[in-house]
């Protein structure tokens, strides 16, 4: 491998990294201040990518789109946590699984019945649809570049809100001690409420960001359900921080694995999250031992 | 262990007879269906060990009922093994040892992670089914042949019969009853629900939880092991939907809608998911949209599943026996 290659690959791998952070640290929030195990958050990814397909047919660009897709989301997201997870905050993981399943399988047919079962491409603006060259041979399309600047906001914005304001105090606050915050007098259910539906949101314009990358299609949550459960499994479940970690070594794990193993590339993040837990049951950041 | 309120193992035992004499009586469709409910509930059977009895929760229970499927296709093809005798016990053996090694891994998780790690694991396997060519890749293999039951050269029966298929079946799942109510009814049954109950506790007075953790992880391996050999015999072909998450969340949807911790719950859960599955399918395309639903109402509704209803009362005044009494006598779980 020549250094552009691997230039270009270290570049795919911090993008996809970047993406799967999102996804990861909507789940892990979710967990960390609700206390619910969300199997449904692959869905929101889904839903946020075939409503910026969608809203890009119709309005005719991803970025209107996106800006009329992410309110929407949101919206969703407070539904679902009113309609449904928010009976589940007393009860065992056990029913949070299987409502969340329940949830999985209404997305999943909703999905099919309003977009059917094709794959769908989504075109990449013509603005961000240049690509960046390298070398004489190799070049790096701008849009990836875009998903990382993008996702780099969002993080930073996320950094500022948990660290900087009264909403993020409160957050760290639940994550660490939900009974205390209660106790203290603040409205928990709003701001459950609040952190679900940013967790689906900023899941859902992972979505949104990819569709053109990886196009729609059926079954693209669960995908990323499960590779966000083997991130936040290796980051600790709660930890922003882990889910960062998490997300860029999966990143890293998955592009090279398919250069290098292109046979077992599906496999190796598993073999992978196997390793951390063989040596850290709990996770790299995660903080008390499983 | 619990044990089966008398009323209640009376209509058991007429359940039992009721499904021994039932395909003399019904067209073909509904032996096979009848014998895919049977699938289902050992499945969902061995996942009640581990979910009702031991409190490890597993949304990756299909990696051992996908993988038996796989063992029996590949010991038809690649060692021309076609006997029942030496197919189902080498199986078996397959699974228990990949349940070993699974629950080594994943025990050494708890609670949420270890939802979390069962889940990614068997996903790893079903990639690594969709994506190998040997395995025949996400088409799956298909199986030449039933296996074949003889003895001494004599066939005793031919599984090649439907109806034979499904008396074969209900043998495996009142053998998988059995097993399962030995097990709990034993010492280490005893020692599994010390861990269930108080887990540190009963580290503190000495027992090596870890072990009896794992032994429980492997025995509900085997025993899925034996739905998913009957499951692929019964189709004549495995894929890698057999390792799906969704096979798995379809026992976990099982157990709760029939009753954790009762063994004979998700029987009467496989029954009733699977042949409202059938009703639904038959009525819209988009029959998944109805169990995501039933599934939300159940959760919200019936979290203790259709054995928490009071059968055993009604079973007890048609017979006369004061079940009521019985039922109010009786210990509560935790």
């Amino acid at each position: 491998m020549d250094v552009s290659s691997f230039l270009v690959q270290s570049l795919n791998s911090v993008q996809y990294g970047f993406l799967l952070f999102l996804v990861a640290s909507g789940l892990t929030l979710i967990f960390g201040i609700l206390g619910v195990i969300n199997l449904a958050h692959g869905s929101f990814f889904m839903i946020g990518a075939y409503l910026a397909h969608w809203l890009a047919l119709k309005t005719g660009n991803l970025f209107v789109a996106i800006a009329l897709a992410l309110p929407l989301s949101f919206l969703l997201g407070l539904a679902v946590e009113r309609l449904a997870i928010g009976f589940l905050y007393a009860r065992d993981h056990l029913y949070q699984v299987l409502l969340t399943y329940g949830l999985i399988l209404i997305f999943n047919e909703l999905q099919r019945i309003l977009w059917g079962n094709d794959v769908h491409g989504v075109p990449v603006p013509a603005l961000l649809s240049a690509s960046i060259p390298l070398t004489e041979a190799q070049s790096y399309p701008l849009y990836r570049f875009f998903i990382s600047i993008a996702c780099i906001g969002v993080a930073a914005a996320m950094y500022v809100v948990i660290h900087r304001t009264k909403l993020g105090m409160l957050i760290r606050a639940g994550a660490a001690n939900r009974e205390m915050v209660e106790l203290l007098g603040f409205g928990v259910k709003r701001l459950y409420a609040l952190v679900f539906a940013l967790g689906a949101a900023l899941t859902a314009f992972a979505g949104m960001l990819s569709a053109p990358v990886n196009s729609v299609y059926p079954g693209m949550g669960e995908h990323i359900l499960i590779i966000s459960f083997v991130v936040v499994v290796i980051g600790g479940l709660g930890s922003i921080q882990g889910a960062f970690v998490g997300a860029m070594l999966i990143g890293f794990v998955d592009t090279f694995g398919k250069v290098f193993l292109p046979e077992a590339a599906s496999l190796s993040v598993y073999a992978f999250m196997a390793a951390v837990l063989l040596w850290r049951p709990q996770g790299l950041f995660g903080a008390r031992p499983a | 262990m619990r044990p089966i309120p008398r009323s209640l193992l009376g209509i058991l035992l007429v359940i039992v007879a009721l499904l021994a004499v039932f395909p003399q009586f019904v067209e073909r469709y509904y032996v096979q269906l009848a014998t895919k409910i049977i699938v289902m509930a050992i499945f969902a059977m061995s996942l009640d060990l581990l979910v009702g009895y031991t409190r490890l929760v597993s949304l990756g229970h299909a990696a051992f009922f996908g993988l038996a499927g796989y063992a029996l296709a590949v010991l038809q093809r690649d060692l021309g093994l076609v006997s029942l005798w030496t197919t189902l016990p080498l199986t078996l053996v397959v699974c228990a040892l990949a349940a070993l090694l699974v629950g080594a891994l994943a025990i050494r998780t708890s609670g949420i992670y270890f939802i979390m790690v069962t889940l990614a694991i068997a996903q790893m396997l079903y990639y690594f089914a969709n994506d190998t060519k040997a395995l025949g890749g996400s088409d799956g293999m298909f199986l030449a042949t039933k296996p074949t039951a003889e003895l001494f050269g004599v066939a005793i029966f031919d599984l090649k019969n439907r109806t034979t298929f499904y008396y074969f079946a209900l043998a495996a799942l009142v053998a998988s009853f059995l097993v399962a109510r030995m097990v709990l009814a034993s010492l280490f049954g005893r020692a599994i629900d010390a861990v269930r109950c108080n887990e540190p506790r009963a580290r503190a007075l000495g027992f090596t939880t870890w072990h009896y953790k794992l032994a429980m992880f492997t025995i509900a391996g085997t025993v899925a092991g034996l739905a998913g050999y009957v499951g692929a015999a019964q189709d004549g072909i495995v894929n890698p939907a057999f390792l799906s998450w969704h096979q798995s969340g379809q026992a976990l949807v099982i157990v709760i809608l029939g009753g954790m911790g009762t063994l004979y719950g998700p029987v009467a859960g496989a029954f009733v998911l699977i042949v409202l599955e059938d009703v639904a399918a038959g009525i819209t395309e988009h029959w998944l949209l109805f169990i995501g639903v039933f599934v939300i109402a159940v959760v919200l509704l019936l979290p203790r599943g259709i054995a928490s209803l009071p059968l055993g009362d009604f079973a007890g005044r048609l017979f006369g026996r004061g079940a009521r009494k019985r039922a109010a006598a009786e210990p509560g779980d935790d």
